[in-house]
């Protein structure tokens, strides 16, 4: 992959697809700023980056994305310390196991804390910087799960329908001053958090996804699904009709 | 890159040490409304940075305290007409100082005027001309600040006759990041006088300039264009002509190859001496000056750069040069009188020309060589160039002379301005080409102008500044900015290891 981007900032990237995709934007020699709540991860791969890369490109930034009002500091911290920013990739986002019957609100707060709330707080200033500066790529991991409400989890997927509305107003906000919003929608990803849950139809390894990630934000899509059939698929679930869907067990 | 405290000398992060520690505690943060997009002009390179255009020195004192308060750095920037990334500031507070226009003082009848340093070298001509006085060195546009000019050490068509801006800059008052506020002459305070003229900005703020104007008794030049066949001529032309004209410019067209690598034209320009021009107050009135508002009397100039646009590839500048070139050999030796503004702003005939090599905008490589090998090394610079595909669309070809200033770009010989396309695709040939051009540059004795670089590294500007001046500089800098608050995207890409 060429080089497409200067300065990245990836956050929630100690695992899973953010740390995928750091890897695989650090190895086109972009620099990348590293930011998640686990620390030790965060430097390991800060360090594994590094070292194979022969040059400093990764940087860990310890930071709780719930922490909202540190946010504006260190995302000028970041920029200043990268030097500039073309990319962001919010792939921060908790889907705890809830089951059919539960009710938990404390599960449903941290969901919205950190899938909805914290991307607020990170894309709002990145949104605002590209905004000014007519450029610059903004990336928002969703899920195919915003498309409905499916009764196994209303809040997560609520929370991703959110994050669908919110991306698509920022899109009509930026794109045109030359910047680009891409909302991403995996379907399931083989990562720690989809670990322990029931069996999930059409999983693909995290390192596949990044990559099919990527390309969408090279190529400026507005909406990219990961992997590519997720968008028939999901088609046809849209369409099916609330009097049906209400009685299927999807 | 750098994540150490932005305002300290230290070294930054290498490799053999550990991922750096970044900064957790997250200093207040910087209101967003500052934050713009600030362009190189030739439009290559661009930065975000945090703007701010104080209209008085006070002003820029406060400037200077956020930048201590926050931990940030401060580029200084005037009209922004420096080619590459000397103005611009990423991610720290871009210091513009275009708003500082008042002119302070001006006698007509020694011609000393006295200017903040926002004010234009267009606002300095159009303010003396009719009382006959004119900027004794001017750039190929009227647009740069005089603090811009002083700082970069601009020079003119007539470097080899009277040297740089700085040579007729009689004082200047400098804000130092120490917050002192220091009168500099020849006899006052005179290293810092000779560092900070040519010293690109980092060593303070010119906060008031005093110029000494040139007496003029027409305001027209006798202008001759020459025709030359190649490098062997243009070179030739110079020396005899050198002693006699008051400017010299050559063009080059770069397409030139074998017998004809560097055939141009040349324009010798003369003053009017007091008596032959019958109507000097006519002449000299600034609406006379004024350049052309139209190109062949049909297009407006402002849609020019659109009418260029399909132009700006090989072939269609091959084209231009050459019919540029064999049109020329027509009026070849046949003297005009053409105004100041129309010899001296040839780029401001077309408003926005740049515009012409979006989106890539363009580069300028420009080399100062002693005159001895000067002519080899243009040789080999436009043969490589050619070689590699990579023609330049513009050629400039001008004579220098040895100036008293720590930075100086000049040498006792010559330069040649070479003007390149930049595309995504070519880029990095592009900067290839350019540190392969350095190596013929620094091999022979050959300088630099910041005013123009975007592709230097640091080992060819030791090379070519040697050690001891660079040192020189740094401590001088170290004396006036202890803190290391002055600092641009060149004095960065340059002057620390990033």
């Amino acid at each position: 992959m060429s080089k497409v981007w200067q300065q990245a900032i990836i956050v929630g990237a100690s695992s899973g697809i953010g740390a995928e995709l750091a890897k695989q934007i650090a190895a086109t020699g972009c620099k990348v700023a590293l930011v998640a709540r686990r620390e030790n991860e965060l430097r390991q791969l800060a360090d594994g980056i590094n070292q194979g890369s022969g040059q400093p490109l990764a940087f860990a930034y310890p930071h709780d994305v719930t922490c909202y009002e540190d946010v504006p500091g260190l995302f000028q911290q970041i920029t200043r310390d990268l030097g500039g920013l073309d990319l962001i990739i919010y792939a921060s986002g908790v889907m705890p196991r809830v089951e059919p019957n539960e009710y938990a609100f404390e599960k449903d707060h941290r969901m919205i804390e950190v899938n909805v709330l914290g991307a607020v707080a990170w894309l709002n200033e990145a949104a605002q910087r590209f905004e000014r500066g007519g450029a610059g790529t903004l990336v928002g991991i969703s899920s195919v799960a915003g498309d409905r409400g499916r009764r196994g989890s209303p809040v997560y997927g609520a929370s991703k329908a959110f994050l669908n509305t919110y991306l698509e107003s920022l899109r009509n906000r930026i794109a045109r001053t030359g910047a680009a919003v891409v909302t991403v929608k995996p379907g399931p990803i083989d990562t720690p958090m989809t670990k322990g849950l029931d069996k999930m139809p059409f999983m693909i390894p995290a390192e596949l996804a990044a990559r099919q990630i990527l390309a969408a934000a090279r190529s400026r899509k507005n909406t990219a699904y990961v992997p590519g059939k997720w968008r028939a698929i999901m088609f046809i679930v849209r369409s099916i009709p609330s009097f049906i869907f209400k009685k299927m067990n999807f | 890159m750098s994540l150490s405290h932005p305002l300290s000398y230290t070294e930054p992060a290498s490799l053999s040490e550990k991922t750096p520690e970044a900064n957790l505690v997250p200093l207040s943060p910087m209101p967003t409304d500052r934050l713009e997009r600030v362009w190189a002009w030739g439009m290559a390179s661009s930065a975000m940075g945090y703007v701010y255009r104080p209209t008085t020195v006070e002003g820029i004192r406060e400037v200077f305290a956020l930048a201590r308060e926050r931990a940030l750095c401060i580029g200084m920037r005037g009209a922004g007409r420096s080619y590459g990334d000397a103005s611009l500031s990423a991610e720290h507070i871009s210091l513009d100082l275009t708003r500082m226009t008042r002119i302070l003082d001006w006698n007509p009848q020694t011609g000393l005027i006295t200017v903040e340093p926002g004010v234009s070298i267009r606002q300095i001509w159009q303010y003396t001309i009719e009382d006959g006085w004119w900027p004794p060195v001017v750039s190929g546009t009227m647009f740069p600040t005089l603090g811009g000019a002083a700082a970069m050490n601009i020079h003119g068509k007539n470097n080899f006759k009277v040297g740089p801006i700085g040579s007729h800059i009689r004082q200047f008052e400098i804000l130092l990041p120490t917050g002192e506020l220091k009168a500099c002459s020849r006899e006052e305070n005179s290293d810092l006088f000779h560092a900070a003229i040519g010293g690109f900005g980092m060593l303070g703020c010119f906060t008031s300039l005093t110029l000494q104007l040139k007496k003029v008794y027409s305001g027209l030049l006798n202008v001759t264009p020459v025709s030359v066949g190649n490098f062997t001529e243009m070179f030739r032309v110079f020396e005899e002509r050198m002693e006699m004209a008051d400017y010299l410019v050559g063009w080059v067209d770069c397409f030139g190859k074998g017998e004809g690598l560097g055939r141009g034209l040349i324009h010798q320009a003369n003053y009017l001496r007091a008596g032959e021009d019958p109507q000097p107050a006519q002449t000299l009135r600034v609406e006379n000056q004024e350049l052309p508002d139209t190109f062949l009397g049909i297009f407006p100039k402002s849609i020019m750069w659109m009418l260029m646009k399909p132009f700006a590839n090989n072939l269609g500048m091959k084209t231009v040069n050459f019919a540029k070139y064999h049109l020329s050999k027509r009026h070849s030796g046949h003297s005009i009188r053409q105004s100041h503004a129309g010899f001296a702003f040839l780029l401001d005939y077309v408003p926005n020309w740049k515009w012409a090599y979006k989106p890539g905008g363009l580069i300028q490589y420009q080399s100062f060589i002693p005159a001895a090998h000067a002519e080899e090394v243009f040789r080999a610079q436009l043969t490589l160039a050619q070689e590699r595909g990579l023609v330049p669309y513009l050629g400039v070809f001008k004579r220098h002379r040895t100036d008293p200033f720590l930075m100086t770009h000049a040498v006792d010989g010559y330069s040649l301005a070479l003007d390149f396309k930049v595309t995504a695709k070519n880029r990095q040939r592009l900067w290839n080409l350019a540190a392969d051009m350095d190596k013929l540059v620094v091999a022979a004795g050959g300088r630099f102008y910041f005013a123009k670089d975007s592709t230097l590294r640091p080992e060819s500007l030791t090379q070519y500044l040697q050690e001891e001046r660079v040192q020189k500089f740094l401590a001088l800098k170290r004396q006036c900015d202890p803190d290391n608050l002055l600092q641009t995207n060149l004095y960065r890409r340059l002057f620390t290891s990033e």
